[in-house]
């Protein structure tokens, strides 16, 4: 795997007001590897992946992206964001548009891309997370795990480097989730760079290098996924396993 | 100093804003202190005074003198404690609907109790008390009259108007939808006009019907149409799985909408009723072009005597202090209402119990 | 079903027992008063004078029907130019109460909440109130711009004298907004073929705010004013916006921004954040976010509560007859009291009104299916 680290948090902290959502966060995320992040619900998980590509602004600390530092310079981070795609619970396709516009979007306004090379793209994409002939249909026609995959397609058409996924699948009935995560897991394979917010513990068995374990805002053990899940060493993450796995 | 920072002055843009409106405040709040408190006549015995002190300070002498008159009217002046008692009646009716623990069918019982007695006490003619006629009336006594009896009648049929507009029946359907239309889609005043000028040529020669009245039926049939649209998106907001569990308990129509479907929708359309009943206390002031004498009215006709001609921006500024007083406050109790109800169990949760019951 | 049928029909025998009822009354109670039916006084002389007439020519000798034309045309001018400023004053203000500048912000819910909360009626009065008696008489008029003068007989302003460049300066107006479309179709397609982006948007800016003034230039700029000029007891030349004008345009005006200035508010809230996020995560600059993913969004919650609000302030300029500007409403109301018909003259106003609100409603639903958001088709 090779060494070179694209993502790095250094003594991260966050306040919401006077609630602090992340303390003293270290992490450091190489090329091409794959970091599940899971807790319990308000541990900070959202926040912290929130906080690499700026949809929240970090108090104190430094983040840095494929040696960019985020910071308050606007430039800066609207090029970070073009190199990060984000896929949310919500998916936050925009209604008035076809799925194919929602993928040729960006790449048209921001990587200003002529609408034909676009759109070819757009339906490479479609047909990589295999559902090609909704090209032409408005999100509120597809299905929510169809609306998810074109969510991930419109975040790839950018090519970024890193793809952040927060809880993509919580949103979505049983029988959608395993569609969802079938493309992720073929992402994964073909080298993505993945920082995954979920519960869907078989997805972090197979698919991940390290697990990040938080809680209260705090990263509180990262481990890879046979050595999390088969000895957790802190009491924390003990008491999760038990509550997830145990049922 | 952080939350300057943060909030006035957080970027060059916004920064040049808020100098330009402390500029603003700076120029105006002043004089208007002035004007309204500091150099205002307070009271006075004529309007020498105040002549003297025009364009330095308000007149508020002329709303002290005349302030009986646009309470009251022309109500005679020994009997006055009865307008006012019945201002402070129809305030409790307000008070005591917008409580939630009133929201019961007991309501309307205390609603006609107060309609009575407002009616007994104005007219007089019972209980020792001499008779009143309703040429009289005026002044906020009188605007709070129409607003009270107005919505109190135009309530009752808002409801079949609503339910008319959704029926199967097209002749119902279209009488409804007819009049719904019509009404929304002239000015309240032509509605006025109508009544005080065409509503005594529609009844037999020697039957008359006084001019307050006709004001009244013009804006209970105006009120009407505007509460069921109201009315109308509430019972649209209903679930309609609500629906289908109670025709599958076997409830007929009538029962249905009585027990199951009308509770829901009226609770859901109470924020907008409530709105829709502070534009109808403003619309009361329309009265005036017809020749009635609400506060507005008054407040215009004290104006017409000679010594108190010219002092139109103080009287006007107090109306609007009035009106303001009252719709803010039913404009602040809506929103908090809103605020509330939306953190009520859903509709669902009911359906459930139905079914399981 | 055959419940139905008997309501329905019990319906129409007592509307019609009711209707039969009325009817034969008025009817009796017309011919006892010997007022007239029917609409022959349209063609009778008015005789009397209507104070402003929007460009129209009117004298006491013309018909009834004359009139009543002057009162609509006189409607639509306050109601038309009221909506544009209502429109331009609500949006500022609506977006000012979402600024993340506290002042600003509250000073914009102040000012929503107190006209809100007033009658409009009271509001017209208080500017009347304003003009006819605490503006100073025309020789102490006040002139807070060169040419204009505030007085309690009115606001005057300048006009420019017609000149014939005017018809070449129109003609490059229209030339300019042309170039203005075909430059930002040929960007555009453009953009869809290679990608570069002009910005079309300041070219055709530059078109139809440069080509007029070009050719104003080129005319050597013929700008003479007619100024407003004392004379006697008031101003004569110029244009003369009178007090009942000024007041109802400035209430209507302000009383329907308040209303506007809301449903603005609310259409942006409408969005959802995570269209944001979505838009900003992308990479899109909050400019172009806002033009493709919001505004589109927010039109939708907008424009139906919009069109309302122009209803309403249409309907309101009904209020006219209270402080005597000759809209229809005044002018039927003096044709009523002079020819004591009051049944056709309140059907004409109804008439006018409904046919008004109905296209606005059909225009509404049009613009609805047009751009409503297409659901699930299953």
């Amino acid at each position: 795997m090779p060494d070179e680290t694209i993502i790095e948090l250094q003594g991260v902290n966050k306040w919401f007001g006077a609630f602090q959502a992340l303390k003293n966060i270290d992490l450091k995320v190489a090329r091409g590897e794959k970091i599940v992040v899971c807790g319990p619900s308000g541990s900070g998980k959202s926040t912290m992946i929130r906080v690499i590509n700026r949809l929240e602004a970090h108090q104190s600390g430094r983040v840095l992206v494929d040696g960019t530092e985020l910071t308050d310079d606007l430039h800066a981070v609207e090029t970070i964001r073009s190199e990060v795609g984000m896929v949310f619970q919500q998916f936050n396709l925009f209604p008035h548009l076809t799925a194919l516009e929602n993928l040729t979007l960006a790449p048209v306004w921001v990587r200003k891309m002529p609408r034909r090379e676009a759109e070819e793209l757009a339906l490479q994409l479609l047909a990589r997370v295999r559902i090609p002939e909704q090209a032409h249909k408005y999100p509120a026609q597809l299905s929510g795990g169809q609306q998810q995959r074109v969510a991930i397609a419109r975040a790839l058409a950018m090519r970024p480097k890193i793809m952040l996924f927060d809880e993509p699948t919580s949103a979505l009935d049983p029988e959608m989730i395993k569609e969802v995560l079938d493309v992720m897991v073929e992402l994964a394979r073909e080298g993505m760079t993945m920082v995954v917010v979920t519960h869907e513990m078989g997805f972090a068995r197979t698919v991940a290098d390290r697990v990040c374990f938080m809680d209260a805002g705090e990263i509180v053990e990262t481990a890879p996924p046979a050595e999390f899940f088969g000895a957790p060493r802190t009491e924390r993450a003990k008491l999760f396993l038990s509550q997830i796995l145990g049922h | 100093m952080s939350w300057l920072r943060a909030n006035l002055f957080s970027s060059w843009p916004n920064a040049v804003l808020t100098l330009l409106a402390l500029a603003l405040l700076w120029r105006m709040l002043p004089a208007f202190v002035d004007w309204a408190f500091l150099d205002a006549i307070w009271s006075a015995p004529d309007s020498k005074a105040c002549r003297a002190a025009k364009g330095e300070g308000a007149c508020w002498a002329f709303i002290a003198e005349k302030h009986r008159f646009i309470l009251f009217g022309t109500y005679p002046y020994e009997e006055h404690w009865r307008p006012a008692l019945c201002i402070l009646v129809m305030l409790a009716l307000y008070a005591v609907s917008a409580l939630r623990r009133f929201w019961q069918p007991r309501l309307v019982l205390f609603w006609l109790a107060g309609l009575v007695a407002v009616g007994v006490l104005m007219w007089g003619g019972v209980f020792g008390l001499s008779y009143v006629e309703n040429e009289r009336w005026g002044g906020l006594m009188l605007t709070l009259l129409l607003a009270t009896f107005g919505i109190a009648f135009a309530f009752p049929l808002a409801i079949p108007l609503a339910l008319g507009r959704r029926s199967q029946l097209p002749v119902v359907r279209g009488f409804c939808v007819g009049y719904i239309e019509l009404i929304r889609g002239v000015p309240l005043i032509s509605l006025l006009f109508m009544a005080s000028v065409m509503l005594p040529l529609f009844l037999p020669a020697g039957v008359t019907i006084d001019k307050l009245l006709r004001a009244q039926i013009a804006m209970i049939l105006f009120a009407a149409a505007y509460l069921a649209e109201v009315v109308r998106g509430g019972l649209q907001a209903i679930p309609h799985g609500q629906v289908e569990a109670a025709d599958a308990l076997g409830l007929s129509y009538w029962k249905k909408t009585a027990l199951v479907v009308l509770p829901q929708a009226l609770r859901i359309a109470i924020p907008p009723l409530v709105n829709t009943f502070i534009a109808f206390f403003k619309d009361t002031s329309l009265v005036l072009i017809i020749g009635l004498f609400d506060l507005l009215t008054t407040i215009k006709v004290s104006l017409q005597e000679p010594a108190w001609t010219g002092f139109g921006v103080e009287a006007y500024v107090f109306a609007s202090i009035v009106y303001f007083v009252f719709c803010f406050t039913m404009s602040r109790y809506s929103q908090g209402l809103e605020r509330d109800l939306s953190r009520q169990p859903r509709p669902g949760a009911k359906a459930g119990a139905l079914r399981d019951a | 079903m055959k419940r139905g049928w008997l309501y329905q029909a019990g319906v129409l025998a007592a509307a019609g027992l009711v209707l039969w009822f009325f009817v034969s009354n008025t009817a009796q109670n017309l011919e006892s008063r010997k007022i007239a039916s029917g609409f022959g006084f349209l063609s009778r002389e008015a005789g009397f004078e209507i104070g402003e007439t929007t460009f129209l020519a009117y004298g006491a000798a013309d018909t009834y029907l004359r009139a009543l034309g002057v009162g609509l045309a006189n409607t639509f001018r306050v109601a038309l130019i009221g909506v544009v400023f209502a429109t331009v004053l609500g949006t500022l203000i609506g977006l000012a109460r979402l600024s993340s500048n506290w002042l600003v912000a509250k000073l914009a819910a102040v000012y929503v909440e107190v006209m809100r909360n007033i009658p409009l009626l009271v509001q017209l009065f208080f500017w009347y109130a304003i003009i006819s008696e605490n503006l100073p008489g025309p020789r102490e008029a006040l002139s807070p711009l060169p040419g204009v003068f505030l007085s309690n007989r009115g606001i005057a302003l300048p006009v420019p004298v017609a000149h014939a460049a005017y018809g070449w300066i129109l003609g490059a107006l229209v030339l300019g907004i042309a170039g203005a479309i075909g430059a930002s179709l040929w960007a555009r397609a453009r953009q869809a073929a290679t990608g570069a982006q002009l910005p079309s948007g300041w070219i055709g800016l530059g078109l139809v705010l440069g080509l007029p003034l070009a050719v104003f230039h080129a005319f050597g700029a013929p700008l003479a004013w007619d100024q407003p000029e004392l004379s006697g007891f008031n101003f004569t030349g110029g244009a003369a916006l009178t007090p009942e004008f000024a007041a109802l345009l400035g209430g209507l005006s302000i009383y329907t921004a308040a209303f506007i200035a809301e449903i603005v508010r609310a259409g942006v809230l409408a969005v959802d954040q995570g269209q944001f996020e979505a838009a900003d995560s992308l990479g899109l600059p909050r400019r172009r976010a806002m033009r493709l993913v919001i505004l589109p969004q927010a039109l939708r919650v907008i424009v139906p509560p919009m069109t309302s609000q122009y209803l309403n302030l249409t309907k309101n300029s009904s209020l006219a007859v209270a402080i005597g500007y000759p809209d229809l409403v005044s002018i039927a109301n003096t044709t009523m009291n002079q020819t004591g018909q009051a049944i056709e003259g309140i059907a004409i106003i109804m008439l006018v009104y409904l046919t008004i609100s109905l296209s606005i409603s059909a225009f509404m639903n049009w613009y609805n299916r047009r751009i409503a958001l297409r659901g699930a088709a299953r």
